[in-house]
């Protein structure tokens, strides 16, 4: 992604309870729900045990929630779970339990796209508001009408809507519009893609999907191959989604929650992306005239990126450009070293706890929530009682670093790769 | 009530419906592209009056598919559209997108509603949400299994629709695949649209000899299965189950291979009906199918005694 941005068309509309938008992050655990905090997401959501369609996910239990919840109010936000599944028979009785279970331990709401989830907590537990899921593909106004006037507060739009379609649905209907903003994409109309079931026998739309759309297929045309010899393999595999550089467009046409993808992705992924989105709406806010996306932005978006990146259906159907043939190659340069613990003043160390292997000579990056940002290179290292090491080895190990400036808990250190 | 089966299938055209209602078929899905996806063909509203006009007589049901995903401007075309169904008479709105159901109950008043979401159709209790929001027939996914068609039954008196033969979806993108692929491949090929007429399918170097077709259409991309649903064998489990509507998809079909598909199960169905204890499946009920099958499609039982795993 470079910093060269075709223009967006501008649309007015307008946010339906917030002066500014919320940013909603994605958190996979109990510490990837702190880290998202502290970088400045206004809400999370998780996945429990049950009805989430992160099957594999290591998704909370009501202990680690309520513990979520806690920690997530001293920053003012909020917990909201997926309950996205579509639901069988047998998956019914058990889902008025679940979600008292969840209004009891502090959630604010729940992403639903099955009906019965949807109707079974307006009747179980009023306290839980009902987002309707991307699941159910709400692509136009009409629709958006009918969950409103079903009682929803929030609709999560089908990741298929232009800017324009978005400004339509705000123009008709009162009411809060969640839209994905950053990450990974289904590239089928979400839910409507069994190629798990067909391949493997397992459900896509109860969590079992094993991204058959990023394999690799033959086409052929009667008994003629269309990739030929030394050509790419055809596949349905998208590039991911990053909406920085229109951020100004996404506000003004009164999206009233940014919505970050990556239940699966690590700290280092997601602390990174809320940091920045967090900035740029911040700055946007502080000075909308004057407002610029920062080139350090982007850089910083890129040194998280799984994937190269494109902007969805936005500004206009994704083509040829906005998929990925051929080898994915690893877009980030950087891998998460390490996490910073405390910082003494007294001696200029920090304490780090390991989350990949790091060593001195090597060039790391220091980087905290709002943009607090500085390169180093790793001189004294040791063990926590002061012996030199000549490198951190063991994951989750802590270890001591001299630091070029003070750090704080929570700030991150990255180190180059390439 | 006496249960009376019903035998669906899609029709591509009126001449199609013709010959399918004279094979022995109940009633016919058709629709207009504009609102329904995956249809078997594009009938006019023209055409819709005049399957109407043959089917009604007979006691045939003719339903219109508006299992589209509806978009923005598609939206200002549905009370028209709605309207005029009504006023064709035809038996029964399909739908999947609520839009289509608030432009039915407002703009078709008694036409009866068929909730069809595909894939995302899952279980009794969201459809008898949507009966209680209008909706009188419940039309299963394919992907549920024998096991959850018997609960649906038991649990709930909606109408029951199951697929019991032909392809099914299982992959819709608004995305341009096809194109974006032909586009990224330097050797500047076009095949002059990459519709269903095309004959495109894709394969996948696990899965030899499984070809899964592709087309694109105003809609997007869709993605079919390799195998055809078969469960002309064991339509008596269904039958006994008390299925209200067995459905045969026509689409990507000739009308004569689709007629003998007909023909099959409306002797089946027929047989078990005039006397359901002494009810046998005969082996030379399948054979003018299997004459007529694609020799690079598998006639499968779908997912009818499969178990998933998530």
């Amino acid at each position: 992604m470079s910093a060269t941005v075709t223009t967006a068309p501008r649309y007015q509309g307008k946010r339906h309870r917030l002066d500014r938008p919320e940013l909603l992050a994605p958190a996979g655990n109990l510490e990837k729900l702190k880290f998202a905090v502290h970088y400045g997401a206004d809400a999370v959501y998780i996945g429990g045990q049950k009805y989430g369609l992160r099957s594999n996910a290591d998704n909370f239990s009501f202990e680690e929630m309520k513990e979520g919840v806690e920690f997530a109010k001293q920053y003012g936000a909020k917990v909201f779970v997926a309950t996205n599944i579509y639901a069988h028979n047998e998956d019914i009785d058990g889902i008025s339990d679940y979600l008292r279970k969840l209004e009891e331990v502090g959630i604010a709401a729940i992403i639903a796209a099955d009906p019965i989830i949807i109707e079974t907590a307006q009747k179980v537990a009023p306290g839980l508001e009902v987002h309707l899921s991307t699941q159910q593909s709400t692509l136009n106004w009409q629709a958006v009408k009918f969950w409103k006037d079903e009682g929803l507060p929030r609709v999560v739009l089908a990741r298929e809507t232009s800017f324009q379609e978005i400004a339509e649905i705000k123009q008709h209907v009162d009411i809060e519009i969640e839209a994905f903003i950053h990450g990974a994409m289904c590239s089928s109309y979400s839910g409507r893609c069994v190629l798990s079931n067909h391949f493997t026998d397992r459900d896509s739309n109860r969590g079992g999907c094993c991204q058959s759309c990023r394999w690799k297929y033959d086409l052929f045309q009667g008994e003629e191959q269309l990739n030929g010899e030394g050509q790419d393999a055809f596949t349905m595999g998208s590039k991911d989604l990053c909406m920085i550089q229109y951020l100004p467009e996404l506000i003004e046409v009164g999206v009233d929650s940014f919505k970050i993808e990556g239940r699966m992705k690590s700290i280092h992924y997601v602390a990174t992306v809320v940091n920045v989105y967090r900035q740029a709406i911040n700055a946007y806010f502080n000075d909308p005239q004057g407002f610029e996306v920062k080139q350090e932005w982007i850089d910083e978006m890129n040194k998280a990126a799984n994937r190269p990146l494109n902007t969805g259906f936005f500004l206009d159907a994704p083509g040829a450009e906005d998929h990925i043939y051929g080898p994915e190659e690893k877009a980030a340069p950087y891998d998460f070293a390490a996490i910073v613990l405390d910082y003494d003043d007294r001696t200029g160390f920090a304490k780090l706890q390991q989350r990949n292997h790091f060593k001195p000579g090597q060039e790391v990056e220091f980087v905290g929530p709002g943009g607090t940002f500085f390169k180093q290179t790793v001189t004294e290292l040791t063990d926590m009682d002061g012996n030199p090491l000549d490198a951190a080895r063991h994951p989750m190990q802590e270890v001591r670093v001299r630091t070029l400036k003070p750090v704080k808990a929570m700030d991150m250190m990255r180190k180059k790769i390439r | 009530m006496a249960y009376k089966p019903e035998l669906l299938v899609t029709a591509s055209t009126i001449d199609e419906l013709k010959l399918l209602a004279e094979a022995g078929a109940d009633a016919f899905v058709i629709g207009d592209s504009r609102f329904g996806t995956r249809l078997a063909g594009s009938f006019t509203e023209e055409m819709i009056r005049e399957a109407v006009a043959f089917a009604s007589p007979q006691g045939k049901s003719v339903y219109v598919s508006m299992n589209n995903l509806i978009s923005n401007e598609r939206l200002m075309e549905l009370p028209g559209f709605v309207t005029f169904l009504h006023e064709a008479g035809v038996n029964a709105i399909i739908f999947g997108d609520p839009a289509v159901l608030m432009a039915a109950r407002e703009h078709a008043p008694g036409t009866p509603l068929h909730w069809n979401a595909e894939m995302t159709s899952t279980n009794f209790a969201t459809a008898e949400y949507w009966a209680r929001r209008g909706a009188t027939r419940y039309v299963l996914a394919r992907e549920l299994n024998m096991e959850q068609i018997e609960d649906t039954k038991a649990k709930s008196d909606m109408q029951i629709q199951v697929q019991v033969h032909g392809m099914t979806n299982i992959y819709h993108s608004k995305r341009y695949l096809v194109d974006s692929y032909l586009e990224h491949q330097s050797d500047g090929r076009q095949l002059g649209g990459n519709g269903r007429e095309q004959g495109l399918f894709l394969t996948e170097a696990e899965r030899p000899g499984e070809h899964f077709p592709i087309f694109e259409d105003e809609g997007g991309t869709h993605i079919m299965s390799s195998d055809d649903i078969c469960m002309l064998e064991n339509i008596h489990e269904l039958l006994a189950v008390g299925v209200d509507s067995f459905k045969i998809e026509g689409i990507l079909k000739p009308a004569a291979y689709n007629e003998a598909v007909v023909k099959a199960y409306r002797k089946a169905i027929d047989a078990y009906m005039s006397d359901p204890a002494a009810y046998t499946f005969e082996e030379e009920w399948l054979e003018p199918i299997r004459e007529k099958q694609d020799p690079n499609r598998e006639l499968s039982y779908g997912f009818f005694y499969k178990e998933q795993v998530y």
